[in-house]
């Protein structure tokens, strides 16, 4: 279905689908006559565009990709801080064939249908060569002609397609953390094939043990293990053994260090029997562990990664550049301001730094540091800061800090510091492989030496037998494919976790602190409370029709059908509005306003202008005909299932509160609604308070953080696990450890109780491989089992962990979406 | 298998040095991206790259 199509079919619900997003278009807005529909200027203006180059196939691939609707939002910015030549000296590079190239971050890419568009950016920019975008890192490789066209026009375009386009900070910082990541997998790629190769090799020696085999055969298999044995102890050990060199020299204990000990002992007794040319070599163990270790180790360093690239999204959504007034306003890269600096901020501009405004007066866009949307007056002598967006018109501003000293950028600092030190929790795999490989080699000294006295052939043959049935496999592979197993399955249930370890963590209940707007609540404007007729309520909603103020669009949005009567209106600034409405003067407004006009309020309207603010609501008092006779209370519902939710995370064993940047009546009103007690519901927060709280839990349980905003980064980094739900910002979705893709709070008890399943089957996996073990070296040591059984009978434990991994169901599918 | 047995080793190390070679060149830098990109490139309107 097209989606002209699907337009036509929401048509008939009397509700329309934006032409460019999909979302439902406000009734406001809805142009009868248009073709099609658009649900703000920024996604109309984005259609033209696309449209316009005859890029309407986007919409196909949108469609196919079941992408998350969003609305777009072009900002109509120079860009010209792109070609100064100091950014591009620090940024740019020329390629072998003489042209420049850059990597650009893009706000607002998604889905296999963005990485179509933004690629298709050379037919409409001539001289721009390539784009390539890398989807999961929002990164975009560009390529153009300097001669030809500037960077300030390619990233123009991007904008005007909606995608907002930033200059990658840290590139040293990614390129050698890409350099190190590659070398990693090349150092796998090369145990794997050892490991494989040894192991064949083994069979054949194994095989000689049974049927005989001609000595100087096996001395060549012998020879040819540790020849193949050699480049994975040098290359894919090493790591183990600067690992465990560093520790040494701290004097500090390390998982590196018995490895390497482990790894050391197994090559050299392997050597030396090769060389004398008698006796067993381990070479396939030794090599089927580095390889093992490697990968988990491999594991372990992308959810770093993970951490620092987004601490440097945060970077990069900073503003790069600025308006410095001099003789004349002129737009300059943001390194280039100085503290004492004067720049102007116009309507709808991001502040580049924080300082105090010294002329004009505006509303500012807080969000980014409280998480609330409701704009924020400010005037000269008020301090603001870097990231906050100005609203309604233009400011100049005296530069205190800048960069990294802002307030964004120490946030950006503290989330790229926690997701660094988070200390590693000691995994439950971890902590018995210790154990485990203490046993085995007790075990295996035990038996040799009970053997000994009855011969030292067999000794060392029961020894070896025992080695070789324990070998850890099905113990190193226990944890690492369940987990994968049930990480996998949750991203098909629309949960995207992004390290091994956060479900271990999960299973440990402690605190769980939740963001409010937007998290808790649907993070918009609703009518919740109505005293009154609803006749008043109908015209009230009429009166408000044409009104984009976000508390008229919700009265309007709670009536239906939308009454059609004739309408005359004044909107004021600052209160309400006044006019008539099918013939009656309608007044709509605040307490104030509506007093201001109609004297004092009736008793009861008096007390609902008092009562309604205590319970978190803002009151909207509606008179007609010169008396009061309606009162509106207007606040962010609660989520519908979040009562219930709550409940089911309580009953697992997690104290659950409220943090929110939003203040602290509204906070408790909410809190008092969930049935949390006062010390649980924290309002007025502030991003670095977040944290606080989250640093501050005691210690006992994992702290977990549910949030969807750029002010809860810095606690979703912090957090044991910080978990953004559905439509949060990138920034918070990046700092996060787990991003919840279906709405709904439900989803964060959905994955608690996956989490447990998960835990679970990795709890009988380590059983399972543990008694296939003890039953295995009862078996070795008692002189049942020779090597070459033991070697058989090895991969059945192995087997048995995988099909078990893959058979358990952790997470399942949610329920679809009921249609519309 | 004096002969055999190296000869194996050899393409072992062979298959090895291209994956190496992969690794280290980036090529499994992004492995999502392009397998959305390969459903587009047969589109009938190619996109007319700038002449140099």
């Amino acid at each position: 279905m097209s989606i002209a199509e699907s337009a036509v079919a929401r048509a008939v619900t009397a509700s329309f689908a934006c032409g460019h997003c999909g979302l439902d278009v406000p009734p406001g807005l809805v142009d009868e006559s248009a073709e099609r529909q658009f649900c703000c200027h920024g996604c109309r203006a984005v259609y033209a565009v696309i449209h316009e180059h005859g890029l309407d196939r986007y919409y196909a691939f949108r469609a196919e990709a079941e992408a998350v609707p969003q609305p777009a939002s072009p900002t109509g910015r120079s860009y010209t801080e792109l070609d100064d030549p100091g950014f591009q000296a620090r940024a740019c590079w020329m390629t072998s064939d003489g042209l420049a190239a850059t990597e650009l971050y893009l706000e607002g890419v998604h889905c296999a249908a963005c990485v179509w568009l933004v690629e298709r950016l050379p037919s409409l920019v001539p001289g721009l060569v390539e784009v390539r975008l890398d989807l999961p890192r929002s990164r975009a490789l560009v390529r153009w002609d300097a001669r030809a066209v500037t960077l300030s026009a390619a990233a123009r375009q991007l904008d005007a397609l909606g995608y907002r386009a930033h200059p990658s900070r840290g590139l040293e910082a990614q390129a050698l953390r890409r350099r190190e990541d590659r070398r990693m997998l090349a150092r796998i790629g090369l145990a794997g094939a050892a490991a494989a190769n040894v192991m064949a090799i083994a069979f054949a020696l194994y095989g000689g043990f049974f049927h005989g085999m001609e000595p100087e055969y096996a001395s060549l298999f012998r020879w040819a293990s540790l020849a193949v044995t050699v480049p994975a102890m040098v290359w894919g050990g090493g790591v183990f053994f600067r690992g465990a060199w560093s520790a040494l020299r701290v004097r500090a204990l390390h998982m590196d260090l018995p490895i390497s000990v482990g790894l050391l002992a197994g090559f050299a007794h392997g050597a030396v029997n090769t060389v004398r040319g008698v006796g067993d070599v381990y070479f396939d163990s030794v090599t089927a562990l580095i390889f093992l270790l490697l990968a988990g180790r491999y594991v372990q360093r992308r959810q770093q990664r993970v951490a620092a690239d987004s601490a440097e999204l945060l970077a990069s959504l900073a503003p790069s550049a600025a308006r410095l007034i001099e003789e004349e306003v002129r737009e300059v890269p943001i390194e280039a301001l100085l503290p004492g600096s004067r720049v102007e901020v116009r309507a709808g501009d991001t502040v580049p730094a924080d300082g105090v405004i010294t002329a004009g007066r505006s509303a500012l866009d807080l969000s980014l540091l409280t998480g609330e949307s409701r704009p924020t007056d400010a005037g000269p002598g008020d301090r603001v800061h870097a990231g906050t967006v100005n609203l309604s018109s233009r400011l100049e501003v005296v530069v205190e800090r800048i960069g990294e000293d802002t307030r964004v950028g120490r946030l950006v600092k503290l989330v790229e510091e926690y997701g660094r030190r988070r200390a590693p929790i000691a995994l439950l795999a971890d902590r018995i492989a210790g154990h485990f490989v203490a046993a085995v080699l007790v075990l295996a000294a035990l038996t040799f030496a009970l053997w000994a006295r009855v011969d030292v052939g067999r000794a060392v043959d029961h020894a070896v037998a025992l080695l070789i049935v324990t070998c850890p496999c099905a113990l190193a592979l226990a944890t690492p494919l369940a987990l994968s197993a049930a990480i996998g399955q949750a991203a098909r249930a629309g949960f995207l976790i992004k390290g091994a370890d956060v479900l271990e963590k999960l299973t440990r209940p402690g605190r769980m602190w939740l963001d409010k707007t937007g998290t808790l609540t649907e993070g918009r404007a609703a009518l919740l409370e109505w005293w009154g007729d609803p006749g008043i309520k109908m015209l009230a909603a009429a009166a408000e029709a044409h009104s984009s103020h976000p508390l008229a669009r919700a009265l309007v949005a709670a009536v239906t059908p939308a009454p059609d009567v004739p309408v005359a209106i004044v909107e004021t600034q600052g209160g309400g509005i006044e006019g008539t409405v099918a013939g009656r003067a309608v007044l709509l407004g605040s307490p104030a306003f509506v007093r201001a006009r109609t004297g004092a309020l009736p008793p009861e309207f008096e007390r609902c202008a008092r009562e309604l603010p205590a319970d978190g609501l803002t009151p909207v008092l509606v008179a007609v005909d010169g008396a009061v006779v309606g009162a509106a209370g207007f606040g962010d519902p609660l989520r519908e299932d979040a009562s219930a939710a709550l409940a089911r995370v309580r009953r697992r064993g997690w104290r659950v509160g409220i943090l929110s940047g939003d203040d602290p009546v509204v906070v408790g009103s909410i809190g008092r609604r969930l049935g949390l007690g006062p010390e649980d519901c924290r309002g007025g927060v502030s991003p670095e308070g977040k944290l606080r709280a989250v640093e501050d839990e005691p210690a006992g349980g994992s702290v977990v953080m549910v949030g969807d905003g750029v002010n809860d980064a810095a606690a979703l980094a912090g957090a044991t696990v910080g978990i953004a739900v559905h439509g949060g910002a990138e920034a918070a979705l990046a700092a996060a450890d787990v991003f919840i893709a279906h709405p709904g709070i439900a989803r964060v008890a959905d994955l608690l109780d996956g989490a447990g399943r998960a835990m679970r089957t990795v709890r009988r996996n380590l059983v399972l491989s543990l008694c296939y073990n003890a039953a295995g070296a009862a078996l070795a040591m008692a002189g049942f089992i020779n090597p070459v059984m033991a070697a058989v009978l090895m991969p059945l434990s192995s087997i048995t962990v995988i099909a078990h991994s893959y058979r358990a169901r952790s997470f399942a599918r949610p329920e679809p979406p009921p249609c519309r | 298998m004096y002969v055999l047995l190296p000869v194996a080793l050899i393409f072992a190390a062979v298959a090895l040095g291209v994956f190496v070679w992969a690794a280290l060149s980036g090529q499994y830098d992004d492995l999502h991206t392009p397998a959305l990109r390969i459903l587009h490139e047969d589109e009938p309107a190619k996109p007319v790259r700038p002449e140099r």
